[in-house]
């Protein structure tokens, strides 16, 4: 932890500017992707040695890609609406040919055969891939310090995590190492993050994003989801990436949404008639007194745009972390079950007397601890005699929690709660007891678990000086809605 | 489902994931999952009576496509990422350990 101790950029400031204006700018001619992934690697070389929001940082790679898009609008040929914009990959997205690790042991060195269709979709767009992000060991955690690469730092301050499990996607924008930045969020590893690091993160409506080439952790509950410092960053990437993908038999197929002109819309003309509901199940007990005030804050914000507030109940959220922390582990321990040594990654053969032992073997050494406590509590959690007692049951309240927010949705548009009950933490405070670091997901896995979308945007910061993010949540495929009412919270920064 | 989490229990779900766990792990586990699971008991015990289990958030039923042929990953490249290869095919240790 040497100093400096903060490494944070702000896009008002910093030289870069919006995603939007490196776009606009690449393909108009007025600035070259080669100049801005300078500006990028430029600020990695300072700091990453400080935050380590890599795996693996694509020097070679992305020099490529930015001369190629130039080489484009030289030819007179548009490199498309990403262009030229640097971008952080999470490194559980595929990428051909390409080291891919979940920050796991067990799949170190292993380059994949194929890339994700996100990261298709974004080289097909002219965004320039910067590097492949830290996360906690394959998504499981909420601080990166589950990482077996060691943990990502919060570039606001050294000594707090950057969240997790997407940290280091989340720090890679916060300290202008990309200028946005793709996570997977299965119970808020993206919302949290950005929460904690002062940026934009959203988890999209389950289906919109393909899931083809993240490697899956929990997959009834697993979404492909932006990162940026605005809104409407957040709004282009998603853009770009959503849509139906035949790869992927759970993307949804229908075209997809217009998003960048519901954030324009939201600035300029607010949000006139919509109905904001305050979770109160979410907005009380266990959360800081600081986060609640600047929940109040964002109310007022949207209250001012012409929106109409009130309080409503959503009982089953209380139920959520236990069904959750049962539903995701039981698909892990399901999805996890491919690492056996055969295919990928790592074998270790040393006195296994015959394949199973290799086997178990491989996966002793391969996993971490939060992964084993995952794998074996999913397994038990589908075990004869216990299936019905705890999957059967979570998978129930699953159907109660996806009622609730219905009826709510009656009366309300969108609710409102904080993304994370506090700001960002020390390093080690809550790995002692693991069920400790579970509650810091308590006010997002609502929205996973009823594969609704939901987004973290900024508002402020807490009495230590660290950022605050608020989420607000909608129905399935609400993202113009969302986006719209946090480009007016975003707005009174 | 009411009584506790058992070393023995611990043992056996690790066999059932292909985990080999050292006493060291077998021991905090036991105590880990078993409070986890007490944290659980707000779902176990809940009157669920009549509640449609959800598997999956979309209505998902019978996604087919086109019955097309396509190019699929690389052979050399996928084996090349194998521990063990040969021939064309994952080698792996004798399956049947001692007999045969």
């Amino acid at each position: 932890m040497s100093a400096p101790t903060r490494t944070v950029v702000t896009v008002s400031t910093g030289d870069p500017g919006t995603a939007a204006n490196i776009a606009a700018d690449v393909r108009a001619g007025r600035r070259t992707a080669v100049d801005v992934l300078a500006q990028h690697f430029a600020r990695i070389d300072a700091h990453e040695g400080d935050v380590h929001a890599f795996n693996l940082v694509l020097r070679q790679q992305a020099g490529e890609q930015a001369a190629t898009v130039d080489a484009a609008v030289a030819a007179g040929i548009d490199p498309g609406p990403l262009a030229g914009i640097p971008v952080a990959l999470k490194d559980n997205l595929c990428t051909r040919g390409i080291e891919t690790t979940c920050s796991s042991r067990i799949l170190e060195g292993w380059k994949p055969p194929y890339s994700a269709t996100v990261v298709q979709r974004l080289a097909a767009a002219g965004a320039v891939a910067v590097g492949k992000t830290n996360l906690d060991e394959f998504a499981m955690g909420s601080s990166t310090e589950n990482s077996a690469f060691g943990p990502t730092r919060n570039p606001h301050d050294h000594t707090k995590v950057p969240g997790g499990s997407s940290g280091g996607s989340a720090a890679a924008v916060a300290a202008g190492f990309a200028s946005i930045a793709l996570g997977s969020d299965t119970g808020g590893s993206i919302r949290q993050p950005a929460s904690l690091c002062g940026i934009v993160g959203m988890k999209p409506t389950y289906g919109l994003v393909s899931r083809y080439g993240l490697v899956a952790y929990a997959s009834s509950l697993d979404q492909i989801g932006p990162f940026a410092h605005t809104v409407e960053d957040a709004a282009l990437l998603l853009e770009n990436i959503a849509g139906h993908d035949p790869a992927d038999s759970t993307s949804i197929d229908a075209p997809p949404p217009s998003l960048v002109a519901a954030v324009r819309r939201g600035r300029a003309d607010g949000v006139p008639g919509l109905r904001v509901g305050i979770v109160e199940e979410l907005s009380g007990e266990g959360m800081s007194s600081d986060v609640l005030a600047r929940l109040d804050v964002a109310v007022d914000r949207l209250r001012t745009a012409g929106a109409t507030v009130g309080h409503v109940s959503v009982e089953s959220t209380k139920l959520c972390l236990s069904a959750y922390y049962l539903i995701a582990p039981a698909e892990a321990s399901s999805n996890l079950s491919r690492y056996d040594g055969v295919r990928y990654g790592l074998r270790v053969s040393q006195g296994a007397a015959n394949v199973e032992e290799m086997m178990a073997n491989t996966r002793a050494a391969g996993f971490g601890a939060e992964v084993k406590r995952r794998i074996m509590l999913g397994t038990y959690a589908l075990s004869a005699g216990y299936y019905d007692a705890y999957y059967g049951q979570a998978q129930k309240v699953r159907t109660l929690i996806i009622e609730d927010f219905r009826r709510a949705y009656q009366q309300f548009d969108v609710l409102i709660t904080p993304t994370s009950p506090t700001t960002a933490f020390s390093f080690g405070d809550k790995t002692a007891d693991p069920f400790t670091m579970y509650l810091t997901d308590v006010c997002t896995i609502p929205s996973n678990l009823a594969g609704d979308p939901a987004i973290s945007v900024p508002c402020g910061v807490g009495d230590d000086g660290m950022p605050i993010g608020v989420q607000l949540l909608g129905p399935a495929l609400s993202e113009a809605v969302l986006l719209g009412a946090a480009a007016v919270i975003e707005k009174g920064n | 489902m009411s009584e506790r989490l058992t070393r023995a229990d611990v043992v056996h779900v690790a066999r059932l994931a292909r985990l080999t766990l050292g006493d060291a792990e077998v021991q905090s586990f036991t105590l880990e999952l078993a409070d986890i699971l007490a944290h659980a008991h707000d779902v176990a015990s809940l009157d669920t009576a009549g509640v449609v289990p959800t598997a999956h958030p979309l209505p998902l039923v019978n996604v087919l496509r086109a019955d097309v042929i396509r190019p699929g990953v690389d052979r050399t490249e996928v084996l090349a990422m194998a521990p063990w290869a040969e021939d064309d095919r994952f080698r792996v240790p004798k399956i049947l350990g001692e007999t045969t």
